[in-house]
């Protein structure tokens, strides 16, 4: 059973993930409060992220959520994509503003 | 109490992204029977205790949520009574011919102010519930899953609350049975066109056009527990409950179906009459008009929506 380290740019946090559970039930072992977890089925768009490097399986998504012209860019639901390889994301949609909000507070301790 | 002009919710056509899972969760999850399929891939479920041919359509879409949602009106002269009520309230009406849908004869259908598709029938073939009509067995054997009792309203999310309120009174002759009140301004109304708590509700929203949930009847907190533990065997996204709504004080319990539309399986909320009066929700009580047992909003139960 592979996992992968996944790297979250917008916190500067890293979670572990297996190849065959999505990248928002290994985000999950952050133990975060804030993270939007909706409907788990590629549906209501909360946990949209962007892929920056790094391989993965996307399911089927949303297009209301998901435009092709996003898909083509590696923007994808997060409870839709399963790693293939250690990937590094950008937080979108209802999660980007908690997870900046820790980025900042964890550069202010360390300042 | 006779109930005339429109009887009840008669089906709901959901948008899902890929039909073999979803009839998988319907019907081996959730208990509903596959009755039918026609030529352009949509798949007619019924509950058990229904007679009709159908009362939820699977549609393969780009993206989740509700095509329309159809009642069945008494019979022919009420059908040309609302649908002139319709015209003359504004709407967008036409007809859809008989056998569009499978089994359904004509439907009226028409939009609403928040942006939501319904329809209006009189006609549905019948299929039957599994039990004879002379000396039946109170239920049938082989049901699965969860044994959803019959499809039993939707609550959707839309911006002119105000707008599909006045049509569905109006011109539909619903009466407004309990309601969320912010002041002046209607936040949440449950309607009824029966005696049941609601056929069908909404909630004041941005966004038009968007299903919070399609709802199915069980019989008893028993089987709403039963629910909760097929949600986990079967690994369903689990959204809230079981737990008890202070709003028509159904037991619950909501998950997600696999193109993340909500589902709720609920039992023994409250009834009406004509004579009954509104209930009103304030919103310092939101949160036990909401969950009664924890009070706590909860911002998916609020926000999600397909």
């Amino acid at each position: 059973m592979n996992k992968f380290n996944i790297f979250i740019n917008d916190s500067d946090e890293t979670f572990e993930c297996f190849e065959q559970e999505h990248l928002l039930k290994g985000m999950l072992r952050l133990g975060r409060k804030d993270i939007p977890v909706g409907c788990r089925n590629g549906g209501c768009g909360v946990c949209k992220v962007k892929i920056v490097s790094g391989q993965y399986q996307a399911g089927i998504m949303s297009r209301n959520h998901v435009s092709v012209e996003e898909q083509n860019e590696d923007i994808a639901l997060a409870c839709r994509v399963f790693p293939r390889s250690d990937i590094t994301l950008n937080v979108l949609g209802k999660m980007k503003n908690e997870f900046v909000r820790t980025h900042v507070a964890s550069q202010n301790t360390k300042s | 109490m006779a109930i005339t002009g429109v009887m009840r919710p008669g089906h709901v056509m959901l948008n899902v992204l890929d039909i073999d899972e979803s009839v998988k969760h319907y019907c081996e999850h959730m208990g509903l029977i596959e009755t039918d399929r026609d030529d352009q891939g949509r798949v007619y479920l019924k509950c058990w205790d229904e007679h009709d041919w159908f009362s939820v359509v699977l549609q393969k879409n780009d993206s989740p949520g509700m095509d329309h949602m159809a009642f069945k009106v008494d019979n022919q002269a009420s059908l040309l009574r609302f649908e002139e009520n319709l015209k003359k309230f504004g709407c967008n009406v036409e007809r859809i011919a008989a056998g569009e849908l499978n089994h359904c004869g004509e439907r009226v259908r028409f939009d609403s102010p928040t942006g939501h598709t319904f329809e209006l029938y009189t006609e549905k073939e019948v299929y039957g519930n599994g039990l004879p009509t002379t000396n039946p067995a109170p239920w049938p054997e082989g049901l699965q899953g969860m044994q959803a009792v019959r499809f039993d309203h939707c609550l959707l999310y839309g911006d002119d609350l105000d707008g599909t309120v006045k049509l569905f009174v109006e011109a539909l002759e619903f009466d407004v049975a309990e309601q969320v009140v912010d002041g002046e301004l209607q936040i949440a109304a449950f309607l009824s066109c029966s005696h049941k708590a609601h056929d069908i509700a909404f909630i004041r929203n941005e966004e038009k056009n968007k299903i919070h949930h399609a709802s199915f009847l069980l019989n008893t907190w028993e089987n709403v527990l039963r629910a909760a533990d097929i949600i986990s065997m079967k690994d369903i996204p689990l959204d809230i409950g079981p737990t008890r709504h202070g709003l028509t004080r159904g037991q619950t319990i909501y998950f997600f179906d696999p193109s993340g539309n909500r589902n709720e399986v609920f039992c023994e909320d409250s009834y009406r009459y004509p004579d009954s009066p509104v209930l009103t929700w304030t919103p310092d009580h939101l949160g036990q008009a909401i969950f009664y047992h924890s009070r706590e909003l909860n911002d998916r139960f609020l926000n999600v929506v397909t």
